[in-house]
């Protein structure tokens, strides 16, 4: 043999190993895959407290983590059964394109030309506006006051054409400053490089109450009146997980609205409530329907408690943020978030 | 037949490079239509329509003229006139800046073989990115805020927002101006070369100067009057000037002390590679050290320096795609920001590479070109 036959069938064994390895993942489901592996994957921030950030055990702490552990309660009845994947806002939506990740809970705002390009959008999760955060004795306390102000943006968001809309509608001037990750935006912000900081109100409340050296020295204001959806998100082409997903964040709000709380869930079993006893699966037939255990949503409530425990503990009183939820409270309540109707 | 072709050596060669080859088309083809395949299984566009869509999203600084009303395909040539921007300046600076560092490193003064020499071991065993971070942390965290501002000069000012400068402008006729202008300096040029090959004895600095006559005539005929704008705070910033960014400042110091470490390794070693010889030789015909240098010793080094030159060339173009980290919209953070905003990876991912490859190919073919001028001749 010559000397170019090692290179020749490393070749060979490329293209084979390449092309079984690209047919078969099509056809299988996503639940299917999720439940082969034992784990959901969960694409998470690299680090807004509140949302998705390790806390000082490396336990994953926040609104969007357990937004994913709802749905691994729902698949594997153990809110454990996870793993979060940090990535940049650039990263994480081809992450979900390409099947790195199963699931995309990550402060991801809903927009008509990313729900149309490859990916589904579930339940908001958060409702929010962006806002700018300023150092309280620049003395800037709205929109109109920023004229000519550098602006630190972190690219991979919908923040940066807010910033150009903002600045052409109120005829700012504004001077915005790219960066590529979170900290050197958030360092250039705070050594003054910047006058402000911008991106979801919450996040930059999370930045302000973990980062800054006296949080009382900033000010946060809305740069739109315009609300945003924050959504988790699935790929396009696999409806049940898609229905799945959708449902274990429903099943938080719903929990919510019936008064069904982490304490009161074993009580709520004998309820007599046609509605609850259906969401609990004391009546079968949901559970079935997703390809789920029927006590999915008494699995959800009972390890992780409904939307207004999670939200406290993790954005709300219960937590170093403390912000008001605003749009975020039951409809019934005078705020945006709808349960729909387990049945 | 057929036994003895497969063992005649150049057959064999050939048979063996065709089947490769057709492996290697055949697997790339493969990885394509897989790839289209799955795009549209998956539901995502494939195409280069998105590039005349309008942008909307802003970029920091640019060379040339950008507005988020612009489309995609202008974003892409913003990015790409960054890129060569920083790379031509890093490039420039950091051959003209390792020369002297190449000098000093074996220079007889043992302050400046010992500082230099320092220098390059810090800098060359410490990542880039390392470097760049520590730049912009130190601008950013050094200089005073844009009320406090540094004013060394009248009109200057030094902030963390940057170095504003005054900014020149002309007024009057500036359009006949400029066209005068230009016509003036492509005859002077003219002039030069053509005149020399027609043997004609002109002097480069009578040429320069007798175009600089011209200028003025020129100047003055069109009422051109020269006008500074100066840089002043209003509100949060300064306005008007002239503006060099924090991040380009941090990013042309990065780029330059690490790559002039480089160079100056690459020009000491090119200088000690030429023969002991050829400095006695000079000294011998009553050069002075300074002329043997200059007209003996660097002609000589420039063959063996060019070679490793240019991967040094070819490694600051690729380097400039770190300039993302300290936010200076280079190619690198454009192309993230339209994927992120389209969706478009593979597409946006494909022009960037196309775009870094004819750089550096260009690169190469010049510095081949100059590789072969300065090649010894062979008779």
């Amino acid at each position: 043999m010559s000397k170019k036959s090692p290179i020749l069938s490393a070749l060979a064994g490329f293209v084979f190993v390449a092309s079984a390895a690209g047919s078969p993942a099509a056809a299988q489901s996503t639940l299917d895959a999720v439940k082969k592996r034992g784990h959901v994957i969960c694409g998470a921030s690299q680090g807004t407290v509140g949302f998705g950030a390790p806390d000082g055990n490396g336990y994953w702490r926040g609104l969007d983590v357990e937004t994913c552990r709802a749905v691994a309660v729902a698949v594997f009845g153990d809110k454990e059964k996870v793993a979060f994947v940090p990535l940049s806002g650039q990263q994480r939506i081809p992450a979900l394109q390409t099947g790195e990740i199963d699931l995309l809970p990550r402060t991801l705002t809903w927009t008509l030309r990313r729900d149309a390009n490859g990916i589904n959008f579930s339940v908001p999760n958060y409702y929010e506006f962006t806002g700018f955060m300023v150092p309280r004795e620049l003395g800037a306390t709205k929109v109109e006051d920023m004229a000519g102000a550098s602006v630190c943006v972190q690219t991979g968001s919908t923040t940066e054409v807010v910033v150009n809309d903002v600045s052409t509608k109120h005829n700012l001037g504004l001077k915005p400053v790219i960066f590529d990750n979170v900290a050197a935006t958030r360092q250039a912000f705070f050594s003054g490089r910047c006058d402000a900081l911008i991106t979801d109100a919450a996040a930059l409340a999370s930045v302000r109450a973990t980062q800054a050296s006296n949080p009382d020295d900033y000010v946060i204001f809305p740069a739109t009146q315009y609300m945003d959806a924050l959504t988790p998100a699935v790929r396009h082409g696999d409806d049940q997980w898609f229905d799945i997903v959708k449902w274990s964040i429903q099943a938080l709000l719903a929990a919510e609205m019936y008064g069904i709380t982490q304490a009161n869930v074993d009580e709520m079993l004998t309820s007599s409530d046609p509605r609850v006893r259906r969401f609990l699966g004391v009546e079968p037939g949901n559970g079935a329907a997703l390809g789920l255990d029927e006590t999915f949503a008494y699995n959800v409530v009972k390890q992780l408690g409904n939307y207004a425990e999670i939200y406290d503990r993790n954005l709300g009183e219960g937590s170093p943020l403390k912000i008001d939820r605003g749009p975020n409270r039951l409809f019934r309540d005078g705020g945006l978030m709808f349960p729909l109707d387990f049945q | 037949m057929l036994t003895s072709l497969w063992y005649s050596e150049r057959a064999r060669s050939w048979l063996m490079q065709a089947l490769l080859l057709a492996a290697v088309i055949a697997l790339f083809s493969w990885l394509a239509a897989n790839t289209v395949a799955n795009l549209a299984a998956r539901g995502i566009r494939v195409g280069y329509d998105f590039l005349w869509r309008p942008a909307r999203f802003p970029i920091s600084e640019s060379v040339i003229a950008y507005s988020p009303a612009d489309t995609f395909f202008w974003a892409f040539a913003v990015g790409i006139a960054n890129t060569l921007f920083i790379s031509v300046l890093a490039i420039a600076l950091s051959t003209a800046f390792g020369l002297v560092v190449g000098l000093a490193r074996r220079s007889r003064n043992p302050l400046a073989a010992g500082v230099t020499g320092a220098y390059i071991t810090a800098v060359r065993n410490t990542p880039l990115i390392v470097q760049l971070l520590f730049w912009y942390a130190l601008t950013t965290t050094a200089l005073p805020a844009p009320r406090n501002a540094w004013n060394p000069i009248d009109g200057v000012f030094v902030s963390l927002r940057g170095v504003f400068l005054p900014q020149l402008s002309l007024t009057g006729d500036v359009g006949n101006f400029s066209g005068l202008g230009v016509a003036i300096i492509i005859a002077a040029a003219a002039a030069l070369v053509l005149g020399r090959r027609a043997g004609l004895r002109l002097r480069t600095s009578h040429v320069v100067a007798a175009a600089l006559v011209a200028l003025t005539v020129a100047a003055l005929a069109c009422g051109i009057d020269i006008s500074a704008t100066r840089p002043e705070l209003r509100g949060f910033n300064f306005a008007g000037g002239f503006r060099v960014s924090t991040e380009f400042t941090a990013l042309i110091v990065g780029f330059v002390v690490y790559t002039s470490a480089f160079i100056g390794e690459i020009v000491r070693g090119g200088i000690d590679a030429v023969g002991k010889g050829q400095w006695e030789a000079g000294r011998a015909l009553g050069l002075s050290e300074r002329q043997t240098l200059g007209k003996v010793v660097i002609p000589q080094a420039l063959r063996i320096i060019i070679p490793p030159l240019t991967t040094q060339y070819l490694s600051t173009v690729k380097n400039t795609t770190l300039a993302l980290a300290v936010g200076y919209p280079e190619l690198g953070l454009i192309v993230g920001t339209v994927i992120n905003q389209t969706g478009q990876a593979i597409e946006s991912i494909v022009i960037m590479l196309a775009v870094f490859l004819s750089i550096s190919l260009a690169v190469s073919l010049f510095m081949n070109w100059y590789n072969r001028k300065v090649a010894l001749v062979q008779r």
